[in-house]
């Protein structure tokens, strides 16, 4: 892997996990992987396998125990926490601590990078929330409190503040968790349209499998061994899927492109 | 509301005679001047800076702790200060006869309370600079708080009932005993904490989504945290020197403002709440007058009287704890 201008966040031989006294606890290493601009990247891996490990890695909220992280060909290390955050929003499990706030609010919020000390909206700050507000269908709600909204709603309110920051990179941390079929496929195709229009890079991890092969455009798949990385049909055909999980209970069907319970 | 509570006291004033004597104009009445411009003037503004300035502590803690029952004195603030006079009025004792009695003016009153919520802050600061967790920093201001207070427990076990009375009538709370010149030093702490609190709206209002998206905001939380600790400390410690430790307010005057304005954005909450503050401080000290009479109630005892019922009828009426 050289220098590439395209792509946006990259990986080398990285190794993640927690920084003990004694030693390092390694969860996941040896990850590679490339993300150019405009593209949609699904992370999945079974539980515990170190997917939110990878994602606060990437945020910088926690140190990576060997290997590069380059964001636009600079490594992550050379980012201040402030400059990082023009550079990559994101959208957490947790919510808000506050929802007495209005949606506007909360999408306002993520123009902080850019307000002056005291926090002021400027015009152009205005024409980026709308804008956000626009792209996630939010703009009936924008007069609504964060307590009134319903799961979805919330989610696409937090994903709003992430577009308004107005960054290349978007993470996502499973987007769609409490969400029924319906809400989870309308977030993930949100997201899906959102790459396109605005050609951000957006990586989210999920458990949806099977709408995450549809939808992205690549995928990282996270297994106990090894990780692997590229296009959902490259990894179907590669047989990669099926070592997500052990096979006592499902498995794979590659054919169908979906897992299978075994009878 | 100003002038209402300046004309209310135990000697009748009329309120012409109130605003004359306010703009310096001359009065037949000397007494009346005196009484206006010495004491009930420094008291209302005094009153103003406190309700405002322990309010605004109250805000502050709220948010950054995101917990709707952390008040400015989670800091260990009033526990520091009783600690100080603690020592001051009981230990006097122990110095002897003449001795314990000259320490015993209004300013040593003030500076132990001062000193001892500087101390027992700094410590608390001392510490939280080294923990990373924010409810952590909470725990341990209410362990110190606890261990102050277990400290005075001991000290009043030993000190004879005059002593103690003393120091009752210090945990009243008093906004009347102040002089121009601790005014002076009052107000200088309050523009301080002040200033500081109106730096801080910004991260305040990045601190509504929670400390990890704040940080993914390119907020810095540890010099955001220590400037909101910083500036209560500020505020809380220099009010508690002066007016005791004044219940009630820091903890129920965020609830109200909230509950009137219902919103969480700090560049509008924070000057409502000074305004509030301000208003139900100078009513309650309109009421601990006992206007037309010749008793002055503790002021401590009426900001809660009044003050809980508040809270209980708009939470009531609203069903609903705004945060």
């Amino acid at each position: 892997m050289e220098e590439n201008p395209k792509y946006t966040l990259q990986t080398k031989g990285l190794s993640i996990g927690y920084h003990n006294k004694k030693e390092n606890h390694v969860v996941a290493k040896d990850i590679n992987f490339s993300l150019e601009k405009g593209e949609l990247i699904g992370l999945v891996g079974s539980n515990g396998i170190g997917k939110s490990t990878l994602l606060r890695t990437l945020c910088k909220v926690q140190k990576a125990l060997s290997g590069e992280i380059l964001i636009n060909n600079q490594n992550l290390k050379s980012y201040t926490f402030e400059t990082l955050a023009e550079t990559l929003s994101v959208v957490l499990t947790e919510t808000p601590a506050s929802k007495n706030i209005t949606v506007l609010e909360l999408v306002a919020l993520g123009r902080q990078p850019y307000t002056n000390w005291l926090g002021t909206i400027t015009e152009n700050d205005k024409k980026h929330i709308i804008q956000a507000l626009k792209a996630t269908e939010m703009m009936s709600f924008r007069d609504r409190k964060c307590f009134e909204l319903s799961d979805g709603q919330l989610q696409r309110a937090l994903i709003a503040r992430a577009l308004a920051q107005d960054t290349p990179i978007i993470i996502l941390d499973e987007p769609t968790t409490h969400l029924d079929l319906y809400h989870r496929a309308s977030i993930l195709k949100l997201l899906k349209n959102l790459t396109k229009t605005t050609g951000t890079t957006i990586l989210f991890s999920t458990h949806e499998i099977d709408l995450a092969i549809q939808l992205c455009d690549k995928m990282l798949v996270m297994a106990p061994e090894e990780s692997y990385f590229g296009n959902p049909c490259q990894l179907i055909e590669a047989g990669h899927f099926s070592k997500l999980f052990p096979k006592n209970l499902i498995d794979f069907d590659v054919e169908a492109g979906r897992f299978k319970i075994i009878n | 509301m100003f002038f209402t509570n300046i004309s209310l006291g135990s000697v009748a004033i009329p309120l012409k005679e109130v605003v004359k004597s306010l703009f310096h104009l001359s009065t037949e009445n000397t007494a009346w001047n005196f009484i206006i411009q010495d004491y009930r003037l420094p008291k209302a503004l005094t009153a103003i800076m406190v309700g405002a300035g322990l309010s605004v502590c109250g805000l502050l803690m709220q948010t950054l702790f995101r917990n709707p029952l952390a008040g400015p004195f989670v800091l260990g603030v009033s526990s520091g200060a009783s600690l100080g006079v603690a020592l001051l009025i009981m230990g006097a004792a122990g110095f002897g006869g003449i001795l314990g009695t000259a320490l015993l003016g209004t300013w040593s009153l003030v500076i132990a309370a001062g000193l001892g919520s500087f101390l027992v802050m700094l410590a608390v600061l001392a510490v939280t600079v080294r923990v990373k967790d924010t409810m952590a920093i909470l725990i341990i201001g209410l362990m110190f708080g606890s261990v102050t207070a277990a400290i005075v427990g001991i000290l009043a076990y030993f000190s004879t009932a005059e002593q103690l009375q003393q120091y009752i009538f210090w945990s009243f709370g008093s906004l009347g005993n102040n002089s121009w010149e601790g005014m002076f030093v009052l107000f200088i702490c309050f523009m301080a904490g002040l200033a500081m609190s109106v730096l801080t709206i910004k991260p305040l209002n990045a601190l509504l989504l929670g400390e990890n998206y704040a940080k993914s905001q390119g907020l810095n939380i540890g010099k955001s945290r220590l400037i909101i600790l910083v500036a209560t400390c500020i505020l809380a410690g220099a009010i508690t020197a002066f007016a005791g430790p004044v219940a009630f307010i820091g903890l129920a005057v965020p609830h109200i403002t909230k509950q009137i304005f219902t919103t969480a954005n700090h560049q509008v909450l924070i000057p409502a709440v000074i305004l509030c503050g301000a208003i139900i401080m100078l009513i309650c000290d309109s009421i601990a007058q006992m206007p037309f009479t010749d008793y002055t109630l503790p002021i401590n005892a009426i900001t809660s009287l009044v003050g809980a019922p508040v809270v209980i009828w708009l939470l009531v009426r609203k069903r609903k704890l705004l945060f």
